[in-house]
């Protein structure tokens, strides 16, 4: 099984998966708040259009976890930043 | 005897008008063929805007309004319709563009508008472009969430008597003298009413002719843009200074100055297109590019944005872009209170509080029905009453 780094933890995952499975499979629902009221948000959608499974890959930002495959050693970020 | 009022329309308008007119004692249902909030109201931004009007009658309607949204929200909760006084900032990009926007604010605030020049505007908005010259913040501009603030207008109504009647008014029942008695609906109820009000938004033209009362009311196409959810990014309703320019316009052609501002669920709305291309709701991709990267040279961060969707409407307007709020002499017992173009949102209170002052004939909430004259439907009118 390969593994990619979430938040600095290593995550197993099966070639094919995509992040957002990866995550499911290991448990973790959700890795991101709504602005309003810190609701969690995760995969809701799963095809892309949602936007609320959001990470950081390899340090670029706003990618959709349902959407991308992952990779051997890829870092994933979820802390979102904020300025205010 | 309460005074029976049937407004048609449950968008922005029609709700703030069932709203005033409930608080002030009045027997009010509210028609509309589709949901509430689901036309014009549901295809903005939700701009409660004093920045980009000039000195005149839209101008006292909007401060009105501006203070009428204050005691909505006091009245039903800021958070229950996403209310933010977080002030607007408007951008010049040359020294030129900037001098013209001094003059057009000084004569703002001399109408009573609070105005304050900026000088290096990344001061009060970080993630602004380099090199830009400066603009004028203007405190007082707002927003609001337009479809939970109809639906809040809406509930505020129904709790003080209001009915909501879902249907399509097909006309107007009038006794011998001409005055209205009801509406019909395409069910074939028969509303009784003693005055309607048009509230229909873009489609006030049609609404009106059913009603005996035709207003020119016509569909100006705006397209607004929709970002991923991002960390708070922009803190104001930022423009550029072209947008005053674009509002007042009347040329026909597609015309785009972007408005660009945060949402308290993290996107960012990009607007404000303008085409007169009649109900056409097609996909106009030209916007779309024209939109974006006018944004992105205000926000160059915006390049590396995701753009999740888009939406479009149609901004009611009178050939003279002022909304038309009053009663038309052609048809006693109908009162209109639309046109409002792309600031419905804004100026939905004071319309709500004039149309119930000229229910009432007399004033109420600040709005005087002997004032605001440049509003009423007579200017489309000659003498004799007919259409000029």
């Amino acid at each position: 099984m390969s593994e990619l780094i979430i938040d600095g933890e290593p995550l197993p995952f099966v070639e094919g998966q995509t992040v957002a499975a990866a995550l499911v499979a290991a448990g973790r629902l959700s890795w991101r708040t709504s602005r309003v009221g810190r609701r969690p948000r995760g995969v809701f959608c799963g095809i892309g259009v949602c936007f609320d499974c959001l990470v950081t890959i390899d340090g670029a930002g706003g990618q959709r976890a349902c959407l991308v495959p992952a990779r051997p050693g890829m870092t994933v970020t979820t802390e979102e930043d904020d300025d205010e | 005897m309460t005074l029976k009022v049937v407004v048609v329309g449950a968008g922005v308008v029609g709700t703030a008008c069932a709203f005033h007119a409930t608080s002030a004692g009045l027997d009010v249902t509210v028609v509309d063929r589709g949901a509430v909030g689901s036309g014009t109201t549901s295809r903005g931004e939700g701009n409660i805007l004093l920045s980009d009007k000039e000195p005149g009658p839209e101008l006292e309607l909007a401060r009105l309004s501006r203070a009428l949204w204050d005691e909505a929200g006091e009245e039903l909760g800021p958070d229950s319709f996403e209310l933010e006084h977080k002030g607007g900032l408007v951008v010049a990009s040359t020294a030129e563009g900037l001098a013209a926007l001094g003059g057009f604010a000084a004569r703002q605030e001399a109408a009573g508008v609070r105005v304050e020049p900026v000088g290096e505007v990344r001061d009060v908005e970080p993630h602004l472009a380099p090199g830009l010259p400066g603009g004028i913040r203007y405190p007082q501009d707002a927003q609001v969430q337009p479809v939970l603030a109809a639906a809040a207008l809406l509930r505020a109504a129904v709790e003080r008597g209001a009915r909501f009647h879902p249907g399509e008014v097909t006309g107007a029942v009038t006794d011998r003298e001409g005055r209205v008695t009801g509406v019909r609906t395409a069910a074939g109820d028969v509303l009784p009413a003693d005055a309607v009000v048009n509230a229909a938004g873009t489609w006030g033209g049609e609404v009106g002719r059913r009603l005996g009362a035709h207003v020119e009311v016509l569909p100006r196409r705006g397209f607004v843009l929709v970002t991923e959810p991002l960390p708070p990014m922009v803190r104001h309703k930022v423009y550029s200074a072209d947008y005053v320019a674009n509002v007042a316009s009347s040329d026909a052609g597609l015309e785009t100055s972007c408005v660009v501002e945060g949402t308290r669920g993290g996107t960012i709305l990009i607007g404000a297109s303008r085409e007169r291309v009649g109900f056409d709701t097609t996909m106009n991709t030209a916007v779309i590019t024209r939109l974006a990267s006018q944004a992105c040279r205000l926000f160059p961060f915006l390049r590396e944005t995701h753009l999740i969707r888009s939406y479009r409407g149609f901004r009611p307007y009178c050939p003279d872009h002022l909304p038309v709020v009053g009663p038309d002499p052609r048809a006693p017992g109908v009162i209109h209170a639309c046109g409002h173009e792309g600031a419905g949102i804004g100026l939905a209170p004071a319309t709500g509080a004039l149309v119930t002052a000229h229910l009432l004939g007399r004033t109420w909430r600040g709005a005087d029905p002997t004032a605001h004259t440049g509003l009423l439907p007579n200017r489309f009118l000659t003498s004799g009453g007919a259409p000029e």
